[in-house]
């Protein structure tokens, strides 16, 4: 049984079609990113698995659970954290986890609480109201908020946006953590690198539809050659090596090879031009160039 | 029952951190009613015979502030949590939409129950009421702050904007409270006002309710009783099915 099963979701705002016949199998223990554009429906199929939404047709499953009919079940199998920075101003951080494990139908989850707090370095935090808090912490709030019930499925929409880059590094080694226990982790963000580094497995949405999707290794073999970064002396790149040229930086040029066999060729045309190579530094393609590619291409 | 019970306290700790605003200002706001109304009137007016109309005032003001402060209550949580957006806190976790409508429902009871005892308590210093039928009083007291709890979920809900909900409570909420014979009783309106205000549902719970107090009432405590609690049923109900729906919180 998948740990997410989405089937022919569709979902209109208006005359906005925001989701055209998605279908998407998730494994238990991925490690599983979503990625798109703006506006590409991400947000709103995290929404209908959530129950947030409601959608016009198509079904959505959490652990084999309807997300519809069997609201309980699947809503206690999955733990959402929202894109926007949102709280409740009235409470401090352990109210505010305790009322949310409330809301799961957990009575005494102190134990637990404790121990997301101290995984995302909120105990100093605990007693402080949520207003108090830097946009960072909210951010660390609404990540333990959604682990509070021991969610088998974990969704987060874009958690390290406009994030430091120690929160960045606690909030991931918590997260794999808890993949190697066993849940299974979606995530959509802009942080291309992120994806690359985290997730095994990647669908990418253009539109309201999934236009790849395949594992990361696989999406990154796809995309064929690689950069060449030189710095020349003299600081001059031959004529004939111009058409290579994809970027100029301060004292380096990049070009763009085919293959690694066409990097002999560059390097007999710089000897041609009596050019020494002072620095030089292969580049394999990464996940945004293939991210780039499929969403020009589709 | 956990998931009703926490919501339901999260609703009674969140209006009471803010018991300035939500109680005693109300319970403030409704002495200087009784202070200016009976200075002016009390020498002028008397409803009913043998109770004096500082006696008389006091009910109406007591009810009045139990309605407007559950409809405040429910209402208000409901379109912060929707502008600020933590309302997704309570629409992430499995709460059925009866467990969502109780928990709102019963703690708007709550504030309104807490703010009609303030009012009570601080008019004990100006008037000694009778306690005719303590059993009625209570029926429209829990009934009433039910109708207008319930109508705060609903207005809560539908509306978008903070503006949008102060029209509610100032064009619909407020005229039904204030014209509903809390300063006076209908039977000294005109006919045609006294005929609207039949149809007015908060002029029965002001009435049950004074009948509570006094054994005397403009129209029979059965009436109004039945009328009251069919809005209470009429209203559930409809707050149920926009829940159960999803209307405006689950697109």
């Amino acid at each position: 049984m998948p740990a997410i099963r989405i089937q022919q979701v569709h979902k209109h705002f208006g005359q906005v079609h925001a989701l055209c016949g998605v279908d998407l199998d998730i494994a238990q223990g991925e490690f599983f990113a979503l990625l798109g554009p703006n506006g590409a429906g991400k947000t709103t199929l995290i929404s209908a698995l959530a129950g947030l939404t409601r959608a016009d047709s198509g079904r959505l499953e959490v652990l084999g659970f309807d997300v519809v009919k069997q609201y309980r079940e699947a809503r206690r199998a999955i733990g959402v954290v929202p894109q926007e920075l949102v709280f409740d101003p009235f409470f401090t951080v352990r109210e505010t986890l305790r009322n949310q494990s409330g809301y799961f139908g957990l009575r005494h989850n102190d134990d637990w609480i404790d121990e997301i707090m101290h995984n995302l370095d909120l105990v100093a935090k605990a007693d402080t109201n949520m207003r108090a808090l830097s946009g960072g912490m909210k951010r660390r709030v609404l990540v333990a908020q959604a682990l509070v019930h021991k969610p088998p499925a974990i969704v987060l929409d874009e958690p390290t946006a406009g994030v430091d880059v120690e929160l960045r590094q606690t909030l991931w080694a918590f997260i794999q953590k808890l993949n190697r226990d066993g849940h299974t982790i979606v995530l959509t963000t802009h942080y291309l690198e992120e994806a690359e580094q985290l997730c095994s497995r990647v669908a990418m949405l253009k539109q309201g539809r999934i236009v790849a999707l395949d594992s990361t290794s696989n999406l990154l073999a796809s995309v064929s050659g690689a950069h060449v970064r030189l710095r020349l002396y003299p600081d001059a790149l031959p004529a004939a090596l111009e058409p290579l040229r994809s970027a100029r930086g301060k004292d380096t040029h990049t070009l763009a090879l085919r293959d690694y066999a066409e990097l002999e060729g560059v390097l007999a045309q710089l000897r041609k031009a009596g050019v020494a190579v002072q620095e030089m530094e292969l580049m394999r393609p990464d996940l945004e160039e293939v991210f780039v590619q499929i969403m020009g291409r589709s | 029952m956990t998931g009703f019970y926490t919501l339901f306290r999260k609703e009674l700790v969140r209006f009471w951190k803010v018991v300035f605003q939500t109680v005693l200002a109300p319970v403030l706001t409704a002495l200087l009613y009784l202070l200016i109304f009976s200075h002016v009137l009390a020498q002028h007016v008397q409803v009913y015979p043998g109770v004096s109309y500082t006696a008389f005032l006091v009910p109406g003001l007591v009810m009045m502030s139990v309605l407007q402060n559950a409809f405040a209550n429910s209402s208000s949580s409901l379109i912060q949590s929707k502008i600020t957006g933590n309302i997704v806190f309570v629409l992430l976790p499995p709460l059925s939409y009866m467990e969502f409508f109780l928990a709102y429902l019963l703690a708007s009871m709550v504030r309104g129950l807490v703010v009609g005892m303030g009012v009570w308590l601080v008019t004990l210093w100006f008037v000694d009421l009778p306690l005719q039928h303590a059993s009625w009083l209570m029926l429209f007291v829990l009934l009433g702050s039910g109708v207008l709890g319930a109508l705060g979920i609903i207005a809560g809900i539908w509306a978008e904007k903070f503006d949008q909900l102060a029209g509610f409570q100032n064009f619909i909420i407020m005229p039904l409270t204030f014209l509903s014979g809390v300063f006076y009783s209908i039977h000294s309106l005109p006919a045609f006002w006294q005929a609207l205000s039949r149809f007015n549902p908060v002029f029965y719970m002001i009435d049950g309710f004074r009948y509570g107090f006094f054994g005397i009432s403009d129209v029979s405590p059965q009436l109004s009783l039945s009328i009251v609690a069919a809005c209470f049923l009429a209203l559930s109900w409809a707050t149920l099915l926009l829940l159960k729906s999803g209307y405006k919180l689950r697109h």
